[in-house]
């Protein structure tokens, strides 16, 4: 087992694509809940509706890039109205329960046999990226970076648009949260009666962060889309949803910076424990299992870390542990 | 209309009759009808009830008589069966709260409700109304907003001063002690620049030094123009500062009047000061 060899591997997911998908789904996880506290318990659902929004124009209907991105963002506008409009006049808990059910009847509705001529059904869609790829100005043979942390061009190209992205959304959380309008949608995750109170339309801010954060993690199943070059139905299941939150409370809730370090961390330390649970059977010290359960082992793993975490730094890596337990008492 | 009247014991209330439902010469707000039920139980049925401009009006009333819900109902905090209420002329009932807290009419709550994760700069600064920067496109044209700011800074600042909140105005909001926080909530409620603030409970959970500055506060808002409603238990308290009483039973009105009349009003002895008489010796229970 070569334990640099493993780090420089974890190193490379933390920093690649699908970190960088995480992220920016994460940033508008952390609009939801981290600024506003809404509970989003289908933050996948959004992701979803971007990808296949991409992957109908394209692939279906012949439609250039932009277009799919275009339409993945209105389905995401359209989502968050219907979901935001019956239920956030009413306690932060119809939003969780309702999230999290339309998620997943998203999912099986474009898994079903009667949207196969516009979803593919079960095999979803494919060949994606030409548009993507007829813009990358990094040449796709080559790689670029050093050692380890080597991409391919066309990688290349997914990372720096999705880092790029993660990095303006990022700027958008800090711009907005900087001002007045920041200031109210804090408040309305604190009290949202004493802010009724002050005479602010909290439903219209709430959905205001509802559509945006939604808007976000379409933005982030477009990417999805684009780099992946297919996509289907049945990786658009809840638990991606709560490895966003794992994320998010990860990095910090409420903190600018917090999905990006907790999307990192994530991912080094789920490749790192992948890489660690083959480089121990190779070696023979877990008798007891074989290659497939290894993929169990690293949840269980992870979720143990994860505990850890909340137990000694509840906070997440960047969080304020004193704001924090000012709620708590 | 009261600002030549500062000195106590003064009557504003000369011209109003002492009965439930009485008309006063100049009502800032004219409740009718107003009714709330919660499945059988009627919490609130109130036939008719004026609050004066520029006086304090103390609601009072024994445990269940339904002075919260009253309060929810008339802030829009609350849905209404039935009635309808007026304030400064205008129709207010239906509208949602942050609708009636623009039209003037500021509510603070039993339980404060101190935004305790932001700065108390910041609780401060959010109950400055029409700001530029609070509508989401708004906020990207920070030199617009940023002018806004100042001004609403230093008007908090001011209010800070005079709360004798301002040396913890970077402090989060909830390391304050409970007495803080009504003090608080209540310059944040004047940053609204209301017309009525409505205090449920002001005292509840204070401290008796601090009781003091807290009623010098409230006779102060009086004595500025404002007029205050507030919903209160401590007898002593009420008797002292309110320039009316409006006594609750049972969701209804059973008496209104000046202290004087509450305090040798049987009615209201049986429904609420009698238990209070014999521990509290509130006085003025020789009327029959």
């Amino acid at each position: 087992m070569d334990i640099l060899s493993i780090l420089a591997e974890s190193t490379r997911s933390a920093l690649g694509p699908i970190a960088a998908i995480y992220a920016l789904a994460a940033v508008g996880l952390n609009f939801h809940f981290g600024y506003t506290g809404l509970l989003n318990f289908g933050q996948v659902g959004f992701m979803l509706v971007g990808a296949y929004g991409v992957g109908i124009s394209v692939a279906v209907f012949d439609l250039p890039l932009l277009a799919g991105f275009a339409v993945g963002l209105l389905c995401a506008l359209v989502l968050a109205l219907l979901l935001g409009v019956p239920t956030l006049r009413l306690r932060a808990d119809y939003l969780a329960i309702t999230t999290i059910a339309a998620a997943e009847v998203l999912r099986l509705v474009y898994r079903a046999g009667f949207a196969e001529p516009l979803t593919g059904g079960v095999y979803g869609l494919q060949n994606l990226s030409s548009g993507f790829r007829a813009l990358n100005p990094f040449d796709g043979g080559t790689r670029y970076g050093v050692g380890a942390l080597a991409y391919n061009g066309n990688h290349m190209w997914v990372l720096v648009v999705t880092w790029g992205l993660v990095l303006l959304m990022v700027g958008l959380t800090w711009m907005l949260m900087h001002s007045p309008w920041g200031r109210v949608i804090k408040g309305v995750r604190e009290d949202e009666d004493a802010v009724r109170s002050l005479g602010k339309n909290v439903f219209g801010y709430k959905m205001q962060a509802l559509v945006l954060g939604g808007l976000i993690g379409a933005m982030a199943g477009c990417m999805l889309a684009v780099y992946q070059a297919s996509i289907q139905p049945d990786q658009f299941k809840p638990q991606v949803t709560f490895f966003l939150w794992v994320i998010l409370l990860l990095g910090g809730a409420g903190r600018v910076f917090g999905p990006v370090l907790g999307a990192m961390a994530f991912w080094f330390l789920m490749t790192f424990t992948d890489g660690l649970l083959k480089g121990f059977g190779s070696m023979g010290w877990l008798p007891f299992l074989s290659g497939p359960d290894y993929g169990a082992i690293q949840l269980a793993f992870v979720g143990l870390l994860l505990v850890v975490l909340i137990v000694f730094r509840p906070q997440g890596i960047i969080g304020d542990r004193k704001e924090m337990l000012i709620n708590v008492k | 209309m009261s600002s030549d009247e500062t000195n106590v014991g003064v009557d504003r209330m000369a011209d109003a009759e002492p009965v439930p439902g009485s008309a006063k010469p100049d009502p800032i707000l004219v409740a009718d009808g107003v009714r709330r039920s919660f499945g059988g139980l009627t919490a609130v049925d109130v036939g008719h009830l004026e609050v004066q401009r520029g006086t304090i009006t103390a609601l009072i009333g024994p445990n269940g008589a339904g002075k919260s819900t009253l309060f929810n109902l008339l802030t829009g905090f609350d849905r209404v069966d039935g009635g309808r209420w007026t304030f400064q002329g205008g129709a207010v009932n239906g509208k949602s709260g942050h609708r009636v807290a623009r039209a003037g009419m500021v509510r603070t709550f039993q339980l404060t409700k101190a935004l305790t994760r932001m700065t108390v700069l910041d609780n401060m600064l959010l109950g400055a109304p029409g700001q530029f920067g609070e509508r989401m496109a708004g906020a990207f044209l920070r030199p617009v907003w940023q002018r806004q700011e100042r001004e609403n800074t230093r008007r908090a600042m001011e209010l800070l001063e005079r709360f004798k909140l301002v040396d913890k105005r970077e402090d989060m909001a909830g390391s304050l002690s409970g007495g803080q926080r009504k003090l608080l909530e209540m310059a944040r409620s004047l940053m609204t620049d209301p017309a009525m603030i409505m205090l449920d409970e002001p005292m509840a959970g204070v401290n008796p030094a601090l009781v003091q500055s807290l009623l010098g506060h409230i006779t102060s808002l009086r004595d500025e123009g404002k007029t205050v409603l507030f919903v209160e238990h401590d007898m002593d308290v009420i008797m002292g500062i309110s320039d009316w009483i409006v006594v609750l039973a049972q969701g209804r009105v059973i008496a209104e009047g000046r202290p004087s009349d509450i305090r040798s009003n049987q009615q209201v002895i049986d429904a609420y000061l009698g238990a209070q008489e014999e521990t509290a010796e509130v006085g003025g229970s020789d009327d029959d």
